[in-house]
């Protein structure tokens, strides 16, 4: 038999319904890579009974003719954001260490329920604060990448959804959730070559979901290919009359729809992102896109997005305000970390809970975010970011009077090393500047392989879709797949 | 509009205080305003808590509609601007009864905009004439869990059966110039509220609080510096904390002192406020949007529902009862202040008109009188209410009746009443059992009249030499001969006709 953990999804559900392998074998296959993949660190909690019992079930349906769902005996990865009933759930963080829900997210509900199994709980950066896993209290992912520079240094899975991508990468799962608030599906599926689409901003209830910032915060599928992403999203998409900022549509059956043939789409190649400081092999993809899209049948057009260079500022504005208020649910009093020193009143156990359960990373936003929500600088930083946000999103509508989809590198850079940018947040913060426009617009966005650099290293490219046209986007991505004939993976060190 | 003429005298002059108040009135719903957790009163602490209400990692409110529409139909109750468009923003702060860390309330676009409402005149409490008090706002949002600090001996426990409940916040503009004008204003919105039910203003049990607001200044001055007197719950008491806030403030003024802006305390014990923090101290609640929350959109269609389920309300109902039922005003007043009381009143006049074969405006003032004077005295008596009285409407109806159809007389009545109270009999069965009906026949009083005129012949000749004063002599002794059952009309007619 063929190696099971180089299935992807699609090709693991028919193998499955085909009788070709059962589901239990898959299940072993992935446990077996993630017990063996501990040094890559993707796992906060591995939880191998949970995949087999989910496969013998999907086992069982088939055994007694039962119609199988659409992720029917695929073992997946669980960021450690989504709320999974019994299964202890952290956002990467000491204050909500040994937090056991008594309750399962829509969305991981909603993939148990199409047959998916769960092998354990992805690394994150902490509270899904950063673009290189290092701010996780368990301890930074590092990526199965390597450079071919016969270094070996340690590089960034890329965050906040680093457990995911390097996980998905490694093949320690076909494939995983991620969720995205700046760039967090994007940029780590870029760093590791592999794909992930963050859907237009109220596709995934966010119930269940640790929430970092909610008016940005979007669940989605990180895989191998653009099929498996589309399968996946089908399963965690639909509307939830739990979460207000749901969307009430009808989830479309983009995999089934999916056609790489662009003839008749424009697409649209925002000038702005041509940025100083974007890597020269990075742009050398882009033009490489841009050059697969034609060949498709698109037409490409130049597109203007004047405030582009606002939205990061105006990103670190909104997300940290709403982290400040979205955390302060964590003060020692009903669950997780409870500091008490002897003698301490109420204020002294909040200081002590919050200042030994937060890291620096996190302690750093809650600041921003309360400084900009205080008195007297709330217009000046608040006020001014929705405005911006608004522009930006004003900047998109424009340009979809001149096309269709936008395609644009995912990141400026690959994969830096781990450590590289711990001390200059900056810098780290500059790494969301492609991504984090579509944040704020809400729009659906998505990571493709597009090649890998000199180094080695993945890079990726971004298509941006108007607002529920996730059918485009997907469109858009297979087409440059099918180009870009992404095969590379890392070599196994681990 | 005549001012009020409440003034503080201090050493050196008239003092004029300036009220507001931010009522807290709970919404009568079943469920919270942004999870299905029940509102019930007096569960055992924690029963009453969804996993949203206790800010589980990634729970979400979803706003209750039915806490929305009461919302509106307060607003339109007291005429204010309903806006179609409105949000939640969050207020941040830290206490272990607030387990999300804010609460969901609405600062910058509440739902209800600028109405107002009327209290009436009451000279006895110094209030001329009937007077519009503004009302600036009224926002929903969230209340907050409980401490309990009687449970251990260092430690605090928190009841979270509270937390999240749908409280409105009725704002009202600082128009109030008296501790009278504050209790008018505060009972007159607790009618309305229970009018339309959307709370049971239920001060006991913190359905309904006030911030009292409260400034001193010379008469025709700018406002002074106001301090907030938070969580005040009973009329009386929000009443006796501005008389104290008022006083203190003067004394302070012309002792050369400043009012400091600052949130106080009221104490019941000793009817005085404490400072419990200064301006200085005050929080910076970091209002925002809540994000997990879209704007409220009302459509047409909702608001004309929410208008179209509103009950009569107490003002105009005291216009009909003086229009047209010709009550007195003081009768309608009355009548009209509590819903509970309108209810039972209607209710006992449609069954007395029909008893009667009337129309309910040609019994009303029976009726009403009867209520007012007879009826309330009698249930006070035994220490009961409308709510809980052992005599209903239709009962009480027929006791009507019988006065009205001359069976029984008024006097006759009361006694009645007071035996359907104790027994919770029928009128009709203690007249009968009793023999209580009235005599009407003219012969059998004839009779009575007669013998009574015979055996007082001397005080028939003084009556007739000119001492009328004794006609109520000889009504009185024909009354006790017919043992209190003989119609008194009746009786007059038929002595002034003897008596010549």
């Amino acid at each position: 038999m063929s190696d099971l953990t180089e299935l992807g999804v699609k090709a693991i559900r028919d193998g499955v319904a085909a009788g070709d392998f059962t589901a239990r074998e898959v299940a072993e296959a992935f446990n077996a890579a993630v017990a063996a993949a501990a040094k890559l660190n993707a796992f906060i909690v591995a939880t191998p009974e949970k995949a087999l019992e989910a496969a013998e079930k999907v086992d069982a349906d088939r055994a007694a003719g039962k119609p199988l769902g659409e992720m029917a005996g695929v073992p997946i990865g669980m960021k450690d954001l989504f709320a999974t009933k019994g299964v202890q759930t952290t956002a990467a963080s000491h204050i909500l260490e040994g937090f056991v829900p008594q309750y399962e997210s829509t969305v991981s509900q909603k993939l148990w329920d199409a047959g998916a199994g769960m092998l354990g709980k992805l690394n994150l950066d902490q509270f899904a604060m950063g673009s290189s896993n290092e701010t996780s209290y368990f301890g930074n992912v590092i990526s199965p990448w390597r450079r071919n520079d016969g270094g070996n240094a340690a590089l960034a899975p890329g965050g906040s959804s680093g457990g995911s991508s390097a996980a998905v990468a490694a093949r320690l799962c076909p494939a995983a959730t991620g969720t995205d608030t700046g760039g967090s599906i994007r940029q780590p599926a870029a760093f590791t070559g592999i794909s992930g689409i963050k859907p237009t901003y109220g596709r995934c209830s966010r119930w269940g979901i640790v929430a970092f910032a909610s008016s940005l915060d979007q669940a989605g599928p990180m895989a191998r290919s653009v099929e498996d992403c589309a399968i996946m999203l089908e399963a965690m998409a639909g509307f939830d009359p739990k979460d207000s900022t749901s969307l009430d549509m009808p989830v479309p059956e983009w995999a089934a729809s999916l056609n790489p043939d662009l003839r008749g789409k424009k697409v649209g190649i925002p000038r702005e992102y041509r940025m100083e400081g974007t890597d020269e092999e990075i742009l050398k993809s882009w033009d490489q896109g841009i050059a697969w899209l034609r060949d498709a049948g698109a037409e490409v057009v130049d597109v203007s997005l004047p405030h582009t260079k606002y939205a990061l500022p105006a990103y670190y504005i909104v997300a940290p305000a709403e982290a400040s208020s979205n955390l302060a649910r964590y003060d020692g009093v009903r669950y997780g970390l409870r500091e008490l020193p002897e003698g301490a009143n109420l204020q002294e156990m909040y200081a002590a809970t919050r200042a030994a359960g937060f890291g620096d990373e996190v302690k750093r936003r809650i600041l921003i975010g309360t400084y900009v929500l205080s008195a007297g600088f709330y217009d000046a930083y608040y006020t001014q970011a929705q405005k911006v946000r608004a522009l930006i999103a004003r900047d998109f509508e424009q340009a979809w009077g001149q096309c269709d989809l936008l395609l644009a590198p995912t990141t400026p850079t690959a994969a830096f090393a781990l450590g590289d940018k711990l001390d200059d947040p900056l810098s780290m913060y500059l790494n969301d500047v492609f991504s984090v426009p579509a944040s704020l617009a809400g729009l659906p966005a998505m990571s493709v392989p597009a090649g890998l650099n000199s180094e080695g290293l993945p890079l990726g490219l971004q298509v941006i879709g108007k607002a529920f046209d996730e059918q485009g986007v997907l469109d858009a991505a297979l087409a440059i797949e099918q180009r870009a004939g992404f095969a590379a993976k890392p070599e196994k060190w681990w | 509009m005549t001012d009020s003429t409440y003034r503080i005298r201090g050493a050196t002059g008239d003092w004029e205080v300036v009220i507001g108040l931010e009522v807290h009135a709970q919404v009568t719903s079943k469920a919270k305003l942004f999870s299905s957790a029940s509102t019930a009163f007096g569960a055992e602490p924690n029963t009453q808590v969804s996993l949203v209400d206790a800010a589980m990692p990634g729970m979400l409110p979803v706003p209750n509609r039915e806490c929305i529409r009461q919302a509106v139909r307060t607003g339109l109750a007291i005429e204010a601007q309903i806006n179609k468009w409105s949000r939640f923003d969050r207020k941040n702060y830290f206490y272990a009864d607030l387990p999300q860390g804010y609460q969901i309330s609405q600062l910058y676009h509440p739902l209800v905009g600028e109405g107002r409402l009327l209290i009436e005149a009451d000279e006895k409490a110094g209030i001329p004439e009937d007077k519009w008090i503004g009302i600036e706002r009224i926002h929903v949002e969230q209340d907050a869990g409980k401490l309990m600090h009687d449970q251990h001996p260092s430690m605090s426990y928190v009841d979270l059966n509270r937390s999240g409940v749908a409280l409105m916040e009725i704002v009202s503009r600082p128009d109030m110039r008296s501790p009278a004008e504050a209790g008018a204003y505060l009972r007159k919105l607790r009618s309305i509220l229970r009018y339309v039910g959307s709370c049971d203003g239920n001060m006991e049990e913190g359905s309904m609080r006030a911030d009292v607001n409260v400034s001193v200044r010379r008469p025709g001055e700018e406002f002074g510096t106001r301090t907030e007197t938070k969580n005040v719950n009973s009329v009386r008491f929000v009443m006796q904390a501005i008389e104290h806030e008022a006083r203190r403030q003067v004394e302070l003024l012309e002792d050369g002192g400043e009012v400091v802006q600052e949130t106080r305390l009221f104490d019941p014990n000793t009817g005085t406020t404490r400072s419990m923090r200064s301006k200085e101290d005050a929080h910076d609640y970091r209002y925002f949007p809540d994000p997990d929350l879209l704007p409220l959109e009302l459509d047409d269609a909702f608001l004309d529902e929410c208008r179209e389920s509103l009950p009569e309300l107490p003002d105009a109902k005291r216009r009909r009862y003086i229009e047209e039922l010709g009550l007195s005003a003081y009768n309608a007043g009355v009548l009209t202040a509590e819903v509970e009381t309108a209810r039972w009143f209607e209710a006992l006049l449609l069954e007395t008109a029909t008893a009667q074969g009337k129309t309910p405006a040609e019994v009303a003032r029976q009726a009403s009188n009867w209520l007012i004077s007879e009826f309330f005295g009698a249930l006070n008596k035994i220490g009961r209410e409308l709510a809980d009285s052992p005599v209903g409407h239709a009962q009480a109806a027929e006791l009507l009746a019988l006065v009205g159809k001359g069976t029984i007389s008024g006097s006759i009545a009361k006694q009645v009443l007071e035996t359907m109270l104790e027994t919770g009999e029928s009128a009709s069965t203690i007249v009968e059992r009793e023999g209580l009906k009235q005599e009407s026949d003219s012969g059998a009083i004839e009779a009575a009249v007669d013998k009574v005129l015979a055996d007082n012949a001397d005080k028939v000749a003084e009556y007739k030499a000119g001492k009328q004063a004794l006609f109520g002599f000889f009504v009185g002794q024909t009354m006790k001969a017919m043992q209190g059952k003989a119609n008194p009309q009746v009786v007059n007619e038929v002595l002034r006709a003897k008596l010549g």
